[in-house]
């Protein structure tokens, strides 16, 4: 196992010095999921950019929170689920039982529907990954850690006097940006936000979609929308999802102007979904 | 004919008797409103079964509720009349000794192969009372029955095409509802007064200070009344069962609702609830049986020890240790269930925020999970310990009788509870202070109990309403 | 923002060797946590393992006992000596069967000089009530007077302890022949061993069995030589010196077959005197000893004698009992769930009586037998230690119970049957018993089952209201004084002989079983009717 740990951390490094043009961050290989008896997914095959935004579009239960949760192995916390295919980052294959879940996602980092705060402090909160992977040594770093994240995620000015308030009392839309700025601090590779903007109102949404913007220059950012406005508006490319399905996936621009397939130009142009 | 009546078993007969004009009432009813239909039911407000059950209603209603006073005071009133009708010399004995003798009156009077004892007084007096008590019978029995005749005219006076039977019928059945749950109040209610109406009487003969402070229980010779020990020994118990129960039925939740698949679950679940069916008092023979001696013979062993100075433990055959291990065990499950559903409350999106950090299972139960689980965890712990303290069978059996406050756990000690079997178990008369002292050990029981009941449920509600 | 090239260059700490070093570490952390949960559910699990094992090895012994089976010469001087043939007479004459046993056992087995002490320790072999079967039998046919019958009586306790391989540790030892004998069983004897092996193999066993934490506490041997019991005093090489104990009073000859019962504790330290172990085993021997399955603890009434002690008594008042807390619980804890979900306007009196049924569930039940001590036997003045009070009092108890239950199988009812009841203009009252009762039903008695079940096994109430009285006759109402299981395994338990505790043990497992039996149809209710929607 050791053994192969290894191989991954280093492909890492080797796959960053390429980083001229749009380099594939993630490499998906004929996935399916299954719940029980119940495909979720069917072989879906999908390469996704580093430093650029992927949205995933589709109507209720075409599986794209499914697949967007194969990407850091949160598959394995459902007792039914059963994932096969491989995904490739940085060229090494992280359904690989050997691969251990704990140290892929300190590197591909998510960001859930609803804003879910740990009952801790809002510093606690933030602490808690770089805490447990051990990423600060000593309280004067963790300070800093706290700020950058905070700042990264555009939360810093609201809530430096608070540090210590509860997470759970932050509004709605701080929440998520809390939670944004707690996936942040673990430095991580991949960011997947799962419809993060869903329970969010207009206002709080804009400034998340800036957020988005902003992170797009270090991570590769892969998120799930009910919105096709918000897809169009913070993603790079789309890829439309339908029955579990993969429909159809390119550049954002395009298949908003030109689907090639019928069933997503039904589903931009709101005839179905 | 009145000493007949005072020896019979009326309340089977009465039963019997309010059944009959039930159904009679009833079936008077249905016809009448049939009557008034002419045939055409449907012009009717109600149907005329709905008529058949106001008529039966209004017939057995008064009489019950006079049977059930009857039931509730007839015999205060008899005694009462009968004492008043006792020579003066004896009424002269005071309330006490005069209770005591009616008491005496009243047993051999309703025994029906009763003999003449030879006492003319004696005799006299038993006649009199079986003649008061079929009075009273009697009495009641008119009552009731003039009350259903008014009731059953009454009903039928009212039935007519727009009369609104089946409303009337249902705020009856809904008053019966209402009856019944408040039950629960009447029994909480009958449980405060009678405690504290005997906690009274205690406090009037004995100090309260020094019930709570004293440190002297002599209960059963009627000397000293100094809870202390009680006390102290409730607690050492509960504690020791809590020692036991809470890291085991703690981890028990915690790995069921966290680690294990659902076929294991669904195995060893039912095992643990097993252990909250099974009587106190097998557990009593148990930690009596088995377990004491067990706890007796290391204690003996640890004595024995080189280093440790002679007589350190106690050793005692029955012994808190002996009591708390196995009241510890039958706890478990009550810890671990609670707890279980505290932690299956709290939301898989806080566990998944975990995760997605990179966080292990054991991280996220006890920095994530655990600390929003805590209130609920608490308060388990709370309702835990509210049953240690109550707990009376495996205490009576194997924690022995001796009041006496060490921190010797191999020692015997005795609980509050244990004090109370002892106080009140054999021959009991309600006036003296050994007998009411044990009510005011209930009491102190109650008021403890009840303080840790509510915090837990107030705490588990609260808990529940953040996660709902 | 920063410059893209400094982007997420920032992970070199997961690749040091230190940070695989830290992830070991908390894989052992999760791994120990892990143990913890399962160490947790082993000891649970062991400790309810230790738990059914103990109390099942204890009364194991209980279910089965030992009898005489002996030939009784019905004797009218003994058994009617007025000559009656009332059969009510003959049942109650006791004594006088009694007198006829210990006779004649007398005959069998005591010399003609024999004093009061040695007829005490003969007659301590079987209970003085072990005859009041043979009585009612004699009874039931007076043409048996006369003649000789084959009756089984009971052994008693102690015996019967010893016979099970109580009282106290023992060897048996093949010690081969007799080589040479001399004395009279009235001096004492002197036998000598065919071998010498055997005499070592004999203070072999004697020393294996002495205890050496305890001074001066011997093990001693009963030796049987052809059929004689003989208790070995002392030894001397192959020589053995005996005093006799019990069988033929003759000198064993030459090569008779020798066996000795080496004991842990002297006479002086059991229940058991050596010379009824020995008479035991002579009985044995002539097949009059049996072993039967014990009817009487399933057929007979409470007794002081833990051999003739059943739980007859106690189940039927245990069933009476539990008709009472039915009658009370079951109708008052439906209607008044019915009344809370369906019908209770939202005030404070409903939050009240809501807080109220939640406490009241967890408020100890000792308290409840105070309640019914204070209120039903002072205040209202019903008897002590009758089915009506327990029953009353065990209601009360498990009312909350039945009321919890209810709610939760009545708010399991989807509101849409409700509304479609009221769509098809029932009132409230009829949508709730005719439609949402009845599908509840199954929910509603699993939990009143539960409930039951719990005040099955209740105790602690009990006690306060003078159920634990000594109850020697079967129940016949709820008005007449009885015990019920729960607190007859708390009096026996309490029980000073040894006896008593498989006694114990087996009254548990009868209460087991009711309680077994109730939860499995509990259970299948559940599994029959359970449905979801």
């Amino acid at each position: 196992m050791d053994g192969n740990m290894e191989h991954f951390t280093q492909t890492k490094s080797s796959a960053r010095a390429d980083t001229a043009s749009a380099p594939i961050k993630v490499d998906c290989q004929n996935i399916d999921v299954y719940y029980g008896d119940k495909r979720a997914i069917e072989d879906i095959s999908l390469e996704i950019e580093d430093r650029s935004v992927t949205a995933f579009i589709g109507p209720s239960g075409c599986g794209k929170s499914t697949f967007l949760r194969c990407m850091n192995r949160m598959n394995d916390t459902i007792e039914s689920a059963k994932v096969t295919g491989k995904i490739f980052m940085d060229g090494a294959n992280i359904n690989d039982p050997a691969i251990d879940p704990v140290l892929l996602r300190s590197r591909v980092g998510m960001v859930f529907q609803k804003p879910n705060p740990f009952p801790k402090s809002i510093y606690d909160n933030i602490a808690y990954g770089p805490r447990i992977h051990g990423l600060a040594s000593g309280k004067a770093e963790m300070d800093e850690v706290v700020e950058n994240s905070l700042r990264k995620a555009g939360l810093w000015e609201e809530v430096k006097d608070r540090l210590q308030a509860p997470g759970t009392g932050l509004s709605g839309g701080q929440q998520q940006r809390l939670c944004i700025a707690r996936a942040i601090a673990v430095s991580p590779e991949v960011i997947l936000m799962d419809e993060p903007c869903s329970a969010l109102d207009p206002i709080a949404t804009a400034k998340i979609e800036e957020l988005i913007d902003e992170l797009r220059e270090r991570y590769c950012i892969v998120i799930v929308t009910h919105s096709m406005q918000q897809a169009a508006r913070v993603s790079q490319k789309t890829a439309f999802f339908h029955l579990g399905k993969l429909i159809e996936y390119g550049d954002t621009e395009r298949i908003f102007t030109n689907p090639e397939h019928g069933r997503t130009q039904d589903y931009i142009t709101g005839r179905f979904g | 004919m009145l000493e007949t009546f005072g020896h019979l078993p009326v309340a089977w007969l009465l039963f019997a008797v309010l059944a009959a004009a039930a159904f009679m009432a009833f079936y008077v009813g249905r016809t009448q409103a049939v009557g008034i239909a002419r045939g055409y039911t449907s012009q009717l407000n109600s149907q005329p079964n709905y008529h058949g059950y106001f008529v039966a209603m209004a017939t057995i209603a008064p009489a019950a509720i006079i049977l059930f006073l009857y039931m509730l005071f007839g015999e205060s009133l008899v005694r009462a009349q009968f004492a008043s009708e006792l020579p003066e010399r004896i009424r002269a004995l005071g309330d006490l000794e005069l209770g005591q003798y009616i008491d005496r009156i009243s047993e051999h009077a309703t025994r029906r192969d009763a003999t003449a004892t030879g006492n003319a007084l004696f005799d006299a007096a038993s006649d009199r009372y079986t003649n008061l008590v079929g009075l009273s019978r009697i009495a009641a029995i008119l009552l009731a029955v003039l009350a259903a005749a008014g009731g059953f005219f009454f009903g039928r006076s009212r039935l007519s095409g727009d009369f609104r039977a089946r409303a009337r019928v249902e705020d009856g059945i809904k008053f019966l509802l209402f009856l019944c749950a408040a039950i629960a109040i009447l029994t909480t209610i009958g449980i405060v007064a009678s405690l504290l109406f005997e906690a009274l009487r205690f406090f009037s003969r004995v100090n309260v200070f020094s019930f709570l402070f004293g440190t002297e229980w002599n209960a059963q010779t009627g000397a000293d009344f100094g809870a202390i020990p009680l006390f102290f020994g409730t607690f050492l118990i509960a504690f020791l069962a809590m020692l036991v129960a809470a890291p085991i039925g703690l981890f028990s939740a915690i790995y069921l609702s966290e680690y294990a698949s659902p076929r294991v679950r669904s195995i060893v679940k039912p095992i643990l609830e097993l252990l909250a069916g099974i009587p106190t008092v097998v557990y009593g023979f148990f930690a009596l049986q088995f377990v004491a001696p067990i706890v007796r013979s290391s204690a003996t062993w640890i004595n024995g020890l080189p280093f440790i100075p002679d007589g350190f433990l106690a050793a005692q055959p029955t012994s808190a240790l002996a009591a708390g291990l196995v009241m510890g065990i039958m706890i478990i499950p009550f810890v671990s269930s609670l707890s279980d559903d505290v932690i299956n409350a709290v939301p898989q999106t806080l566990r998944d925020g975990a995760y997605a950090m990179g966080a292990t299972k054991s991280e996220t139960v006890k920095q994530v999970v655990m600390p929003a689980a805590l209130p609920g965890v608490i308060a388990a712990l709370l309702l835990a310990v509210s049953r240690a303290i109550g707990e009376t069978m495996i205490v009576v059996m194997a924690a022995g009788q001796r009041a006496q406050i060490t921190p010797d756990p191999t020692a015997d000690l005795t609980t509050i509870t244990v004090q109370i079997v002892a106080l009140l178990t054999g021959d009991t008369e309600f006036d003296s202070a050994k007998t009411l002292s044990a009510f005011a050990l209930g009491f102190v029981l109650f008021i403890v109990t009840l303080i840790f009941n509510l915090i837990a449920l107030r705490v588990v509600k609260k808990y529940r309403e953040k996660y709902e | 923002m920063s410059s893209p090239t400094e982007g997420p260059a920032n992970t070199g700490s997961f690749v040091t060797e230190e940070a695989l070093q830290r992830l070991k570490k908390r894989h052992a952390a999760e791994a120990r946590f892990k143990l913890y949960g399962q160490l947790a559910i082993g000891i649970a699990i062991v400790a309810l393992v230790a738990l059914l094992v103990s109390i099942f090895g204890q009364a194991s012994s209980a279910f089965s006992r030992h009898v005489l089976s002996y030939d009784l010469n019905i004797e009218a001087s003994y058994v009617d000596p007025e000559g009656t043939r009332d059969p009510d007479a003959i049942a109650r004459n006791v004594s006088g069967f009694n007198l006829m046993l210990q006779d004649q056992l007398a005959d069998e087995f005591l010399a003609d000089d024999a004093d009061r002490n040695d007829q005490r320790e003969l007659y301590g072999v079987f209970t003085r009530l072990a005859v009041l079967p043979i009585a009612r039998a004699t009874a039931d046919a007076p043409e048996t007077i006369g003649s000789e019958q084959i009756f089984n009586v009971a052994l008693a306790d102690d015996i019967d302890l010893f016979l099970k391989g109580g009282v106290s540790a023992r060897k048996s030892v093949e010690i081969g022949t007799v080589a040479a004998g001399e004395g009279s069983t009235e001096d004492g004897v002197t036998l000598t061993l065919a071998s010498q092996d055997d005499a070592e193999k004999l203070s072999a066993a004697l020393t294996e069995l002495t205890r050496t934490d305890v001074d001066d506490a011997p093990a001693v041997a009963l030796i049987k030589a052809g059929n004689t019991w003989y208790r070995m005093e002392s030894s001397e090489g192959r020589n053995l010196s005996l005093t006799y104990l019990a069988g033929p009073r003759v000198l064993p000859a030459e090569g008779a077959e020798m066996e000795a019962l080496v004991l842990a504790q002297s006479q002086e330290n059991r229940t058991v005197t050596d010379r009824q172990i020995a008479w035991t085993k002579i009985l044995q021997t002539q097949g009059r000893v049996k072993s039967v399955l014990n009817t009487s603890l399933f057929t007979n009434s409470d007794s002081t004698y833990p051999e003739l002690a059943g739980t007859a008594a106690a189940i039927i008042g245990s069933l009476l009992t539990m008709l009472v807390t039915a009658l009370l619980a079951i109708p008052v804890g439906i209607f008044a769930a019915v009344y809370l979900e369906e019908f209770a306007p939202k005030n404070r009196l409903t939050a009240l009586i809501e807080v109220n049924i939640n406490n009241l569930a967890a408020v100890p039940s000792i308290v409840f037998g105070l309640l019914g001590a204070a209120v039903f036997i002072n205040f209202m003045g019903l008897p002590r230690s009758v089915p009506l009070v327990g029953g009353l009092v065990l209601g009360l108890l498990v009312l909350p119970t039945v009321i919890i239950a209810s709610r939760a199988a009545l708010t399991a009812v989807p509101p849409s049957i409700r509304t479609a009841a009221l769509g098809v203009g029932a009132s409230k009252t009829q949508s709730v018993f005719h439609h949402v009762l009845p599908l509840a039903a199954p929910g509603i008695m699993t939990g009143a089952i539960i409930g039951m079940a719990r005040a099955l096994g209740e105790t602690a109430p009990l006690l306060l209201i003078g159920m634990v009285a000594f109850v020697a006759e079967v129940p016949d109402g709820p008005m007449d004084e009885s015990t019920v299981l729960p607190v007859l395994i708390y009096k026996w338990s309490t029980g000073a002989e040894r006896a008593w505790e498989p006694q114990t043990a087996a009254a548990i497992i009868v209460l087991l079983v009711f309680l077994v039996l109730m939860n499995l149809i509990a259970i299948i209710l559940r599994r029959r009717f359970e449905r979801r929607w």
